[in-house]
């Protein structure tokens, strides 16, 4: 199977930057910098990097409280997300969302969702929007194996359906709600086969293969643009704790250890050297990408902290 | 010019709004349970599937958090949807999207996006519908930042404040009045709007300030007319939107007379009236009142079925008259 360079390239790219974006702010998090909490996307990259690389300019995505690789992934400056994290003024949202609430409405990220399950029906209002407005874009819905069991997947699946509205429902099944096992929060283990309760296909696809990932979502884009939803369940693993306050006690080191193993930017970068491209070239792209989240710290830390007189600043009810 | 005002029903008037808007401005949609072919449950929206075809009034499945976060969704990328919560109880199934999503967007987001939609509601008893379809929780959407509550009491106003509503780039959660949907009034026949935040003084008077919204408004207007008769002039301020609050108008009636007297359907504890008590015992009007502020509201109760019942647990004539006369002794 041939890929594009610029298509592995542009994907890779996004990996690092994801994976050098939740170390750095984990270690921010550590020395202080931080407050409150997060939820890193580490070991889930590939699927962030693989549809939305496969996504047009008129297509928009609903992301969740692990959104940070979605935000870039869809291409929002680092700058403002890392001054996000850091609840200053230079931040996407103006320190005024943080961690949970990134958004780029002008890149079409329409933002991070606090709520389990939240997101669900507002993509299914932006494809209407789409389709009303007639702009060819697809909405596409990133949400967890968790958010699978909430009353709003089923609402918002059926909806999608009826009104045959271009929505890509991408369940990033990272095998924890929080501590809770899929193999105890539902009894059946391919996500997927939910998709026929709704009327429409179902696919599932290796999560921490970037490649796989990325065509898969470009032949359900191709779908749903035609036909009306789909949903591609994304397999993959959370290898980070749940958020800062995980002591990791409801999983075995070794089962960690199993999927650091398969770790999808390695398995990306091993992909790259088997398809001509050099230990050098990924060894650059590795020192770029180092670089600039080092560049978005720093013009971060140079925004100062949002005035206390502004907290009512664009409040209108 | 009153006696000459066509008169047109609350229902007709808010269906008015919404067509004149959706004939103005081509990203004004309407969708809900049974909005279309069947014209809304309490025939709204009669008509406005053939003027405006299954694309712009689109019938949805029963899935109120759906049909609510769907409204978010399309107001975020450029839509201005118009959803109806048949009954405004069945708004419970869909508060995350109103209350974590909807309303906190535009603040949460820095500022990227507002979230022009407005949300249907039809509320109130008196209708024999019981506990779960007759309830007033417009008190619920206050305690949110972020979120405009309107609750007309005229189809004059029902259409100006809907047309707004519906203009306004905030989610505004509009709580119509069931009981109010066949009631006619005076509607202008040309296009008007009628800002939100803005009380109207439903009638003039020096003695007693009766503050009331939504079907409170006519009621406390006949007992104002009973107490005319008797020589005591009772002044009826209808905020008409409850967020924003036109405090000014309400303070400055308080002043004036010195009595005042709040009046809403909704249960009495933790209810809109106690936030406009609290309003006017902060303010100038203080050292003008002449008896403490009064509330009448809703018995704190699920609304009973049995017609006896159900016309005891919310105000009556009476309750209002009774009051009056305390607050006058």
């Amino acid at each position: 199977m041939s890929f594009d360079n610029d298509i592995l390239k542009s994907m890779y790219v996004k990996m690092l930057l994801m994976r050098k974006f939740e170390e750095k702010v984990a270690q921010l998090f550590s020395e202080g910098m931080i407050h409150g909490t997060m939820h890193l996307y580490v070991g889930e990259e590939a699927v962030a990097a693989g549809v939305c690389t496969a996504l047009g300019d008129h297509d928009v995505i609903t992301s969740t409280h692990r959104g940070h690789g979605h935000s870039i992934a869809k291409g929002a400056g680092l700058t403002g997300l890392m001054a996000e994290m850091l609840g200053r003024e230079a931040g996407c949202c103006k320190g005024r969302g943080g961690s949970m609430h990134f958004a780029d409405f002008a890149g079409g990220n329409l933002g991070g969702n606090g709520i389990v399950g939240g997101s669900q029906s507002i993509a299914v209002g932006a494809a209407l929007a789409a389709k009303m407005k007639k702009t060819g874009g697809i909405a596409v819905c990133f949400f967890g194996d968790g958010a699978a069991n909430e009353g709003s997947f089923h609402e918002a699946a059926n909806m999608a359906s009826v009104l045959k509205l271009p929505v890509l429902f991408v369940c990033e099944n990272n095998l924890y709600g929080m501590s809770m096992p899929l193999s105890r929060s539902m009894n059946i283990s391919d996500i997927a086969v939910r998709a026929s309760a709704y009327g429409f296909p179902g696919r599932t696809v290796d999560g921490n293969d970037a490649t796989a990932v990325y065509r898969a979502a470009e032949d359900a884009r191709d779908y749903v643009k035609q036909n009306g939803p789909m949903l591609l369940v994304c397999n993959t693993y959370r290898i980070s704790g749940h958020s800062k306050s995980d002591t990791n006690v409801y999983r075995t080191q070794r089962e960690i250890d199993a999927w650091q193993a398969k770790d999808p930017v390695l398995r990306m970068a091993a992909f790259m050297l088997k398809n001509g491209f050099s230990q050098a070239a990924l060894d650059e792209a590795d020192e770029t990408a180092a670089r600039d989240i080092e560049s978005a710290v720093a013009a971060a830390l140079q925004s100062p902290y949002p005035d206390a007189r502004t907290v009512l600043d664009g409040v209108y009810a | 010019m009153g006696a000459l005002m066509r008169q047109i029903t609350y229902a007709n008037a808010i269906n008015e709004a919404m067509s004149e808007e959706m004939r103005r401005d081509g990203n004004v949609f309407l969708m809900g349970e049974d909005v279309g072919v069947y014209g809304g449950a309490f025939g709204v929206s009669a008509g406005m599937l053939d003027e405006f075809g299954a694309e712009r009034v689109i019938d949805t499945p029963i899935s109120e958090a759906a049909i609510a976060g769907t409204a978010v969704g399309a107001a975020l990328c450029g839509m201005r949807p118009i959803a109806e919560m048949m009954f405004s109880d069945f708004v419970t199934i869909a508060m995350d999207q109103i209350v974590n999503q909807a309303a906190k967007m535009r603040y949460m987001f820095g500022g990227q996006v507002s979230v022009p939609m407005v949300l249907r509601l039809a509320g109130g008893s008196g209708t024999g519908a019981a506990a779960q379809h007759s309830q007033s929780l417009e008190a619920w959407f206050c305690h949110v930042p972020g979120l405009k509550v309107v609750v007309p009491s005229t189809p004059c106003d029902a259409k100006g404040l809907l047309v707004s509503a519906i203009r306004d780039d905030n989610p505004v959660i509009f709580v119509e009045q069931k009981v109010l949907y066949k009631e006619t009034g005076g509607v202008p026949e040309e296009e008007y709007s009628i800002p939100l935040g803005k009380a109207d003084i439903k009638r003039r008077g020096s003695d007693v300030t009766l503050v009331a919204y939504g079907r409170m408004v006519p009621l406390c207007l006949r007992v104002a007319e009973d107490f005319a008769t008797q020589g005591v002039s009772v002044e009826v301020v209808d905020p008409r939107t409850l967020v924003p609050l036109d405090t000014e108008t309400l303070t400055a009636s308080a002043k004036k007379t010195g009595r005042v007297l709040i009046v809403h359907e909704a249960c009495r504890t933790a209810g809109f009236g106690a936030e406009i008590a609290a309003l006017i015992a902060g303010s100038a009007a203080f050292s003008r009142l002449k008896a403490p502020i009064m509330r009448v509201c809703g018995l704190d109760v699920p609304i009973p079925f049995s017609p006896g019942l159900e016309r005891a647990a919310v105000p009556t004539p009476e309750r209002v008259a009774e009051a009056i006369r305390v607050l006058l002794k």
